[in-house]
């Protein structure tokens, strides 16, 4: 019998309605019992909280994990532990890598791999088309039986309607989401980032916002003709959030996800006027979707508040330096993003636009509602995957410290406020953050 | 000086008057107009802007460049260069440099209003208004009244840098 | 007449030839958004000068001499890099070209690895044209080595901009108040984008025109977001009424990815500057180009040959501007790379979104 005890934190918990100080005593992996503070006992560890948040392990469902097949920008084992160090204890990862996702056997490689990591738990996503060619679609019944969460072809679109109509029928028999990354690839038409102001400005081919919004919008119409279940990855514009609002009304089986880095950076980020550290034509600024205006990231923080988006997923896509240390058409799409992820958001609570329970709840028990997986909620009973954070720390992003092996993120160099201390798995301290002098 | 000129070249046949940027400009004018007084024919007088030959470009100061104007091909041609102080000598050696990019003169001359002793290369002048021996650190400003207004040659020391 | 007159204890007064030009503090050109009319100024009385050195017997003077440029070039150019070799040889400078073809990432060294390697073998200064906008931003804040673009991508083409300045001062004998307008595919044309700005802030009335599917998409909103101060018309007819200034832009059908034209004709057909057209602007209207020329699609031969087309004076006048440019900015970098200019630092654009004060860039 393992007995650990979390003493003096501020335990918040949406799924309980729960925020308040407390102790809480974990036996062999479950969360046992909450005592208060001067209740006695054994332990063999006790883990002290006080002036501290501890909430669920937060559940990302939208991460890059690159193995199998492109080992240099991140492994299965790299990517779980930098998950921790961002607070996250369970991580939901695509299928896009080489091979892809798209039979049990591979299926089996990542949890074994995973199996293997100390850190987050991950689970993954199988391919909704093989190889994400986009022609034939993928069995989802042998997926779905070796225990994908969900269905993708992201970082791509499903761009054949019928295809994607399929798909959404599938769901009906396995019912796990069919996750879109929305992108008309002909009016996306190449572009590098959001077709505006900047775009024109820096000489830059522009993704139109009206290319996300054409796929949602035809996506939505595909999800209420076959009544499956749709998850829209990453959105990023005003018209997605009116688009989604227009499908919740009707009662359509829509969920949403959103991004740290669309609720916290601009387009205007690709000029560098960000403040630190910013040149013009920054590569880390580069990402599909892109950074959008300042009106469509006020749209979604507001759409987020209201409840109207599900979840926060980071989207997190390490890449070598060697992907972004070019020009910025070449440089490759993604932001690393774990572990920013908590600093990044505590911006928007710090300037009061989202409650921190709100935060923690898109980051706990939507998730875990959203896709059907255990976690998020610490009530008694629950498996014992916590984070422990400081929520005024401030502390500067170092890029040369991240856990994970992608450093590409604008976000390097800034002040943040908001940190992990340590991260729990099963009851296990899986990470513990040292300040490094 | 205007006499010594036209006399050591004897007459004005070839002679041309070529004032250095900035101030060598007026004073060559001067020259000339003085040299008209008594020799009507009169000389050309040109206008030359050594910047570009200058070996100290890169110093620190970005150096604007002066219009350069020669009245006619020197080749040939007895040129005088006219500057107001004479200094390292270094001015002179790019004026020279310069002065060949336009042509052969037959000879060139220099004639400066003010020597200030200590040479760096081996160049003297032909022609000079005053010897003003200074010492190194010190500071000779010609001032001209088509340019500033007054003519006088002001000697500074240089004051200490705090 | 003269007396010699000693003054203990005053400053030291400056006796050189020129006053401090306000290139001081400037580290790169890469294009004209950030330069005051100061700056341009100083570009074109520079460039006179040049054109004086260029009429010589011997069109060469020493002031770089020791000093190496490297073009480097990952677009076929031979006009432009022809024009930068014949402008750096006429300083004295040594000139090394090095063309690239295709993506970095493809030849195995990054373009970053390149500049690397040039600077180690020596190179004082930089002189980039990329097919990717944003390229030499890159290399300027990566590498401690002074870039002049030469173009990049459709994002801009700061020397042409100049020469184009340049060459309607020679014919106008200024610029403030003159109208230009410029025809073409403008989305794609870093001409086009170098010249709003030099324009601009010389005080010309600029005017964007040419179909909607070749406007860049900001100026044809309502939204009003578009980042130059500039008039779009997408009526050549009505928009060619007076002006002075007269420069179309290259069209060809492979820039056009796809079908932004249905054809050159029906292109030719409403905005080529025909002699009927050319009618229509000021008597002393002028028409200039960037070349090399379509004649019959953006431009009739007529027009391109005639009196009023200064193509010619363009050509000879790049030159001289970039004798100018490469002079100012060794100057103003004291020497190129192993000058002690210090750090590599790119300056945020400046458009409105953040203005770089000319204090802060010289800091």
């Amino acid at each position: 019998m393992t007995r650990l005890r979390i003493h003096g934190g501020r335990v918040v918990d949406p799924s309980q309605a729960r925020d308040e100080v407390v102790d809480i005593v974990v036996v062999d992996g479950r969360i046992d019992a909450y005592v208060g503070a001067d209740f006695g006992g054994e332990y063999d560890r006790v883990v002290d909280a006080t002036g501290l948040v501890v909430s669920p392990g937060f559940i990302d469902l939208h991460c890059h994990l690159r193995e199998p097949g492109f080992e240099d920008k991140e492994t299965i084992s790299t990517g779980a532990l930098a998950a921790a160090a961002g607070g996250f204890t369970t991580i939901c990862c695509m299928p896009n890598t080489n091979p892809t996702l798209d039979t049990a056997n591979d299926v089996a490689y990542v949890f074994a791999k995973a199996r293997e990591a100390r850190g987050a738990r991950v689970l993954p996503l199988g391919t909704i088309t093989k190889g994400q060619r986009g022609t034939e679609l993928s069995d989802a019944s042998e997926l779905s039986q070796a225990g994908v969460v969900g269905f993708s072809d992201d970082g791509r679109p499903v761009w054949d309607g019928r295809l994607m109509r399929y798909a959404l029928m599938e769901s009906l028999r396995h019912k796990k989401p069919v996750v879109n990354h929305c992108e008309e690839p002909e009016v996306a038409d190449g572009g590098v980032m959001n077709q505006g102001r900047v775009s024109d400005l820096l000489g830059l081919k522009g993704q139109p916002a009206a290319a996300e919004d054409v796929m949602v919008a035809r996506d939505i119409e595909l999800a209420r003709e076959t009544g499956g279940r749709l998850h829209l990855a990453h959105i990023s514009t005003e018209g997605s959030v009116r688009l989604l609002r227009m499908a919740k009304q009707e009662g359509l089986a829509v969920s949403a996800e959103v991004t740290p880095h669309h609720l916290i950076m601009t387009e205007d980020w690709v000029l560098g006027g960000n403040g630190r550290n910013g040149r013009p034509y920054d590569t880390r600024t580069k990402v599909n979707p892109p950074l959008r205006r300042e009106q469509d990231r006020q749209a979604l923080i507001a759409a987020l508040a209201e409840g109207l988006i599900d979840v926060i997923a980071t989207d997190h896509a390490p890449h070598r330096s060697i992907d972004k240390d070019c020009t910025y058409d070449e440089a490759a799409f993604g932001i690393s993003g774990f572990e920013t992820a908590l600093g990044g958001l505590m911006q928007l609570v710090e300037s009061a636009q989202l409650t921190m329970t709100d935060v923690i709840r898109r980051l706990t028990i939507e998730p875990s509602r959203t896709f059907d997986i255990a976690g998020g909620s610490l009530a008694v009973g629950s498996t014992a995957d916590l984070v422990i954070f400081d929520p005024t720390a401030s502390w500067t992003v170092d890029v040369a410290q991240f856990n994970s092996r992608g450093k590409n993120t604008p976000l390097d160099g800034h002040t943040l406020q908001g940190r992990v201390v340590t991260t729990i798995v099963g009851g296990d301290v899986v990470y513990e953050w040292r300040n490094v002098p | 000086m205007s006499h010594e000129i036209v006399e050591q070249n004897g007459g004005v046949q070839s002679l041309v008057l070529v004032g250095l940027c900035t101030r060598g400009v007026p004073l060559a004018q001067r020259i000339q107009r003085a040299i008209t007084t008594f020799e009507p024919a009169g000389v050309p007088c040109g206008q030359l802007d050594i910047t570009l030959y200058r070996d100290d470009l890169f110093d620190g100061r970005v150096l604007e460049l002066h219009e350069t104007e020669l009245p006619t091909d020197i080749s040939g041609a007895s040129v005088v260069l006219v500057d107001d102080v004479l200094f390292t000598g270094r001015t002179i050696r790019a004026a020279l440099d310069a002065v060949m990019d336009y042509g052969r003169p037959k000879s060139i001359e220099l004639a400066v209003l003010v020597d200030r002793g200590h040479r760096e290369l081996p160049i003297r002048a032909n022609f000079v208004g005053k010897n003003v021996p200074t010492a190194r650190d010190e500071n000779v400003e010609v001032r001209v009244s088509e340019i500033d207004g007054c003519d006088e040659v002001v000697i500074t020391r240089r004051s200490e840098e705090s | 007449m003269i007396e010699a007159v000693e003054r203990p204890n005053g400053k030291l007064a400056e006796i050189e030839t020129g006053l401090t030009a306000p290139w001081v503090g400037r580290k790169h050109v890469l294009d004209l958004d950030d330069f005051s009319q100061e700056e341009i100024h100083a570009v074109l009385e520079t460039a006179d000068r040049m054109k004086e050195v260029l009429a010589r017997p011997i069109r060469r003077v020493p002031a770089l001499r020791g000093r190496s440029i490297v073009n480097l070039f990952y677009e076929a150019s031979t006009r432009t890099r022809v024009s930068f070799e014949v402008a750096a040889k006429n300083l004295g400078a040594d000139v090394v070209n090095v063309s690239a073809s295709g993506s970095s990432v493809e030849k195995g060294e990054t373009l970053l690895d390149t500049v690397r390697t040039l600077r180690a073998l020596g190179a004082d200064l930089l002189v980039m044209r990329h097919n990717h906008s944003g390229a030499p931003y890159t290399v300027a804040s990566h590498a401690d080595i002074p870039v002049v673009n030469a173009g990049d991508g459709t994002h801009a083409h700061p020397t042409q901009a100049l020469l184009d300045a340049y060459t309607i001062r020679e014919r106008f004998g200024k610029i403030e108040g003159l109208r230009v307008l410029i025809i073409g595919d403008i989305a794609h044309s870093r001409v086009a984008r170098s010249n709003a700005w030099g324009l601009r802030a010389l005080g010309a009335e600029v005017t964007f025109c040419g179909p909607p599917t070749l406007l860049p998409p900001t100026t044809l909103s309502s939204e009003g977001d578009s980042p130059w101060d500039v008039g779009v018309d997408m009526d050549l007819d009505h928009a060619i009424e007076g002006v002075d200034v007269v420069m179309p832009l290259r069209v060809q059908l492979e820039r056009q990815e796809g079908s932004r034209l249905a054809s050159l004709r029906g292109y030719a057909r409403d905005y080529a500057i025909t002699r009927a057209r050319l009618a229509r602007a000021a008597p002393h209207a002028i028409v200039m180009h960037p070349g090399p020329m379509n004649e019959g699609v953006e431009i009739d031969a007529d027009v391109a040959h005639g009196l009023q087309s200064v193509v010619q004076d363009q050509v000879s006048n790049g030159v001289a501007i970039r004798m100018a440019v490469l002079y100012l900015l060794m100057a103003a970098t004291h020497g190129g790379a192993r000058g002690r200019a210090s750090g590599p630092s790119v300056a945020p654009l400046a458009n409105g979104i953040e203005h770089v004060s000319a204090a802060q860039r010289r800091s």
